[in-house]
């Protein structure tokens, strides 16, 4: 069973949100997403300074045998990738909540925070994939 | 166990001064390459290709053949790849001067026989097929895909129509939709029914004003017929689209029932598989498609035609999609297919498919009190099994696969279609004798025996082998893609001489 | 008649079908609906036995004029050189080409490593730093390019040369129509790409600039001034260049070029009437994750021995299915087993001598028929192995007239180019002698 981290909110398409100050986000993916991937071994990261929307492909995620689009659950502007990353993806399958995180980005519509998934709801939509 | 010792790369091989070929000495005068070529044009530093002798390059290549697997080594049952035995008349004949030694651009009048073969060979598969009109253009099958689609894309162009919606089932190979994406068309999939064919429901329910056409495989990837085609071509037809026939299973109908007769508007084939082009380790291949008259002015130009005794280019295709692949396609493929056909005849095409569908139910049914059969029914030249009843012994299908090279066969086609959990998918063709077929269905009733009995056998495999299991996920993380000399070789000076005139 | 290649005899049929339970091999199509049977023989001629199509086939060969017996001066893509003996030994081992896709590592070692080998050489020969395993071909290989360009760019406009060969832009047109972007062709000024118009067609919207190199017209572009004008608005160099050229001319990867392909045919694949030949595909490592096709990687195995395997697979059609970019699944990989071959016989001086080979005897014709009443060399850029000739009759008369003196001509450019009429295309390789080439000169003075 894969963990999901209390305290931190989620998208449909697996990814995590932390907010961390009153317009700043961190972005990575789900304990179940990187299971779903197995072992990662590519990441395409949007650039620093790049616009976002939300809901549109922004990178994608690699494994030997899938590749998965990277959907940015909020809009904004990039501010942060992580660049441990670029070199060491397997981070991600490790501690995907820590280490593994992805991405910071300046909001530019706080109100779509809301309509992301509670740690509980997104357990409960797991179970339903 | 041996070991097995690492083979040397050919650059490793190299060493300065041998040499593997000759040339006569230049006997023209000559004249210093700096008044030729402007200087900052002209290479500084040569490119670091091997140096060895004829017997060291015989021999390099003698050893990495002697590690691998072809269908002259064994049996090769790999699903929807049609690894049937390549005749060694077709290579004789695809060496003949005549055919080898030809340029494309030469005159008309002095290719006449090259232009016969290819004239022939797109009448005799019209008929095979039952289509009006052929292209040998496309160079494999996927390149016949989406030439295909762009046709019917310039048909409902055309009519004015906007259709922009390609629909396949969830078994179809992924390359179909791979194609409808290259040619600028959407693709909508749809469910198969749990008799593993086309859920006719819900093809009605996919159908409309936007479909541009549906892609099938007949028989199917779990080489299944689909026999509601006539109903599901009406289906299509009706909402106004066209039906595609993936020609990658035809070794099953050959002689038997035509996809112009089911129904079917444009057809593509994969002479590599059903016939006998050689596979050549991945390709080349070859994709001609075939289609009914209401998609001939789309063809690819040129066509060759026939006026009198002569074959011609008609390059007179006002509507043609245009040029797919340079020349006439894969000429020396095509060639080995025409051989194929002339030497088996309309009595042996439909021997071919007989027996390939014979040894596919014997095998099938062989198998099934062992594996799992998740469609039982007949099959055609292929079937599907799934490992699932290992897979709770902790014995995957890839396992299985890795343990059948210890027994000297290929492996099946594995985790494909992907709607079967586990999935193998067996074709065993024609060519293969009954001793054959019963020693491979031995050996996967011995692996289903030891994944109960002692799975460590079955997880260890392959034991024999050149190599172990490789590390593809570090191959992927961190890609070597090319052999680099180590540092002290690259500062050897002399890999820093210049290119002398 | 023996069906020589079905093993199946009716003792075989017999147990095999008594173990089905059935009487006959027709009750395993009883799920084909009957109103779609054929219900008769194809119609297509009847069987021939071994000798019989021996015989057949040999005499539609000998209906086509070959280089065995004529002198080629024809080239314009497709080329005449010297083939080492051992290509076809090597290429005749049944375990490479009769074998598949290796989808299974551990018996498929041998076909890896020789196309590890040829992506190497690859990269050694254009400079550049990630190859795949090879294309269709030259001209399919450019579409790919340009498909890819677009793809990572997001800009929907290739700018091409008109000094590209005349099908790869057709090709790349078909290629452009399925997946949205425009292409813009540049004129040609002395034989040479315009560096002036490509200036002004260069612009924001560029995904690739697409050159050839040397091109069709066998002048050697200036890649320098090129790449200036292709970096200009971030979009991608794209050169297409043979490789035996790069046996002497400075490689693409050395003038920053972003992808390099083309088509290996000049190294060990006969001619055979344009097909299959072998593309290849190369590029700088920032987009060694958006190459088409197989691509093969050095990894290791359980007991840490070196070992190769496709890799990058997951970017391929039949896993990305409607998202992928390209819908290539096989690749050329005997004719690319064909090539490498030849580059390991010619090796790191042989590759030199032939492409030097060839600038010298293109030369040594181009000043003799440039003597000739009547005949100009029209261009003055330098070139490798071709060069253009205007000519004092049709293309078409001239040519018939040296294929009664035993030679194919060269290729008529007003086919393709309306400014071209009556200019000839020669291609003169290192196979060709002194003593050939006087034959064409003279034949040329004399019609």
């Amino acid at each position: 069973m894969s963990q999901v981290k209390e305290n931190l909110i989620y998208s449909k398409e697996h990814e995590w949100v932390q907010v961390l100050d009153d317009d700043t986000v961190r972005i990575g993916i789900s304990d179940f997403a990187q299971d779903q991937l197995g072992e990662i071994v590519f990441l395409e990261l949007p650039e620093v300074d790049s616009e976002v929307e939300a809901h549109t492909s922004i990178g994608s995620v690699e494994s030997v045998k899938a590749v998965s689009d990277l959907y940015c659950p909020v809009s904004g502007v990039v501010t942060k990738v992580n660049e441990l990353l670029v070199d060491s993806p397997e981070v991600i399958n490790d501690d995907p909540f820590g280490e593994g995180w992805m991405f910071e980005v300046k909001l530019s519509n706080l109100d779509e925070l809301k309509e992301l998934l509670s740690a509980d709801q997104y357990k409960e939509f797991i179970e339903g994939e | 166990m041996i070991k097995q010792k690492e083979k040397a790369l050919i650059f490793e091989m190299s060493r300065p001064g041998r040499a593997a070929y000759d040339l006569p000495d230049c006997d023209v005068p000559e004249t210093k390459l700096e008044e030729l070529i402007p200087s900052h044009l002209i290479r500084q530093t040569p490119a670091e290709l091997p140096e060895v002798s004829e017997l060291d390059l015989m021999r390099h290549y003698t050893e990495l053949s002697n590690r691998n697997h072809g269908i002259d080594s064994g049996f090769y049952p790999l699903g929807s790849c049609t690894m049937k035995y390549n005749p060694k008349i077709n290579e004789d004949v695809a060496r003949y001067p005549g055919f080898a030694k030809i340029h494309p651009y030469q005159s008309e009048e002095t290719v006449q026989g090259a232009l016969e073969v290819l004239y022939n060979l797109q009448t005799e598969l019209a008929e095979i097929t039952g289509m009006d009109e052929v292209t040998l253009q496309p160079a494999a099958g996927a390149q016949g895909e989406w030439s295909a689609l762009m046709m019917i894309r310039a048909y409902h162009e055309s009519r004015g129509e906007n259709r922009t919606k390609v629909i396949v089932p969830d078994s179809a190979h992924g390359t179909n939709p791979a194609s409808a994406a290259v040619a600028g068309l959407d693709t909508i999939t749809i469910p198969s029914d749990e008799h593993g064919l086309v859920d006719v429901e819900e093809l009605k329910k996919a159908v409309g004003p936007d479909t541009a056409a549906l892609m099938l495989t007949n028989p199917n990837t779990l080489g299944l017929f689909e026999e509601h085609i006539v109903e599901i071509a009406k289906v299509v037809h009706e909402a106004g689209g066209l039906l595609y026939y993936d020609g990658a299973n035809a070794n099953a109908i050959l002689g038997i029932t035509r996809p112009g007769d089911m129904g079917f508007d444009v057809v593509h084939l994969n002479l590599h598989k059903t016939f006998t082009g050689p596979h050549g380790g991945g390709g080349p291949g070859a994709g001609p498609v075939g289609v009914k008259k209401i998609l001939a002015p789309f063809l690819p130009r040129p066509q060759v035609v026939k006026v009198g005794d002569h074959f011609k280019l008609n390059h007179d295709i006002p509507q043609s999609i245009g040029r797919v692949k340079a020349f006439f396609g894969n000429f020396g493929i095509l060639l080995r297919a025409f051989v194929y056909i002339r030497s088996n005849g309309p009595d042996g095409l439909l021997k071919v498919s007989q027996d390939a569908v014979l040894n596919a139910n014997y095998m099938m049914r062989k198998l099934q009190p062992y594996f799992d059969l998740p469609y039982d029914r007949v099959c055609k030249h292929e079937f599907v099994l799934s490992g699932r009843r290992q897979k709770k012994l902790g014995v995957r299908t890839l396992d299985i696969a890795k343990r059948l090279l210890d027994f000297g066969f290929h492996p099946p086609t594995i985790y494909f279609p992907l709607i079967v959990e586990e999935c193998m998918m067996i074709e065993p063709t024609e060519t293969e004798s009954k001793e054959t077929l019963d020693a491979f269905i031995n050996t996967m009733i011995q692996i289903a025996k030891e994944a109960e009995e002692s799975p460590e056998i079955v997880l260890e495999a392959p034991h024999d082998t050149v190599v172990s299991r490789l590390d593809e996920v570090s191959a992927a993380r961190k890609p070597i893609l090319r052999y680099t000399p180590n540092h002290e070789a690259s500062a050897n000076p002399s890999n820093k001489e210049t290119v002398k005139a | 008649m023996n069906f020589r290649y079905l093993p199946m005899t009716e003792e075989d049929q017999k147990e095999m079908l008594q173990f089905l339970g059935i009487s006959s091999v027709d009750e395993l199509f009883a799920d084909i609906p009957d109103e779609i049977k054929l219900n008769r023989r194809l119609q297509i001629p009847e069987a021939l036995s071994e000798p019989e199509a021996v015989k057949y086939f040999s005499r539609l060969a000998k209906k086509n004029v070959n280089s065995d017996d004529y002198i080629y001066f024809l080239g314009a893509g497709i080329y005449d050189h010297y083939i080492p003996s051992t290509v076809n030994h090597v290429i005749s081992r049944s375990e490479f080409y009769t074998a598949y896709t290796p989808y299974q590592p551990e018996i498929s070692q041998g076909e890896l490593q020789a196309i590890f080998e040829f992506q190497t050489m690859i990269c050694e020969l254009t400079g550049m730093d990630a190859a795949n395993s090879s294309m269709y071909d030259g001209p399919t290989a450019l579409a790919e390019a340009a498909n890819l360009a677009c793809g990572v760019t997001r800009k929907k406009k290739v700018v091409i040369s008109k000094a590209v060969h005349p099908q790869s832009r057709a090709i790349l047109q078909v290629n452009a129509n399925g997946q949205g972007y425009d292409v813009v062709e540049v004129d040609i000024k002395n034989g040479l790409t315009d560096l002036e118009a490509l200036d002004q067609a260069v612009d924001q919207d560029t995904a690739a600039v697409i050159v050839q190199y040397p091109n069709f017209l066998g002048s050697i572009e200036d890649l320098a001034a090129i790449e200036k004008i292709a970096h200009k608005h971030k979009g991608l160099f794209v050169v297409s260049s043979n490789p035996l050229s790069l046996g002497v001319l400075k490689p693409p990867g050395e003038f920053a070029a972003d992808i390099v392909v083309g088509e290996a045919q000049p190294f060990g694949i006969p001619m055979q009437f344009g097909g299959p030949s072998c593309g290849y595909f190369a590029v700088r490592n920032k987009y060694m994750r958006k190459i088409p096709g197989r691509i093969v990687g050095q990894t290791t195995d359980e007991d840490g021995k070196r070992g190769f395997v496709l890799t990058l697979q997951a970017r391929e059609q039949h896993i990305r299915r409607e998202k992928a970019t390209s819908n290539i699944c096989s690749n050329q990989a005997l004719n690319a087993l064909a090539a490498s071959v030849a580059m390991t016989a010619l090796g790191k001086r042989g590759v030199q001598e032939v492409a030097i080979q060839n600038i010298q005897k293109a030369h040594y014709a181009k000043q003799a028929i440039n003597q000739l009443e009547g005949y100009e060399v029209v261009f003055d850029a330098p070139t490798f192995n071709e060069f253009v000739i205007k000519a004092p009759k049709p293309v078409s008369e001239i040519n018939s007239a040296l294929l009664k003196r035993g030679i194919v001509g060269g290729y008529d450019l007003g086919r393709d180019y309306k400014e071209l009429s009556q200019h000839i295309l020669l291609a003169v390789t290192e196979a060709r002698t002194k003593e050939e080439i006087d034959l064409l000169v003279q034949g040329l003075g004399e019609i």
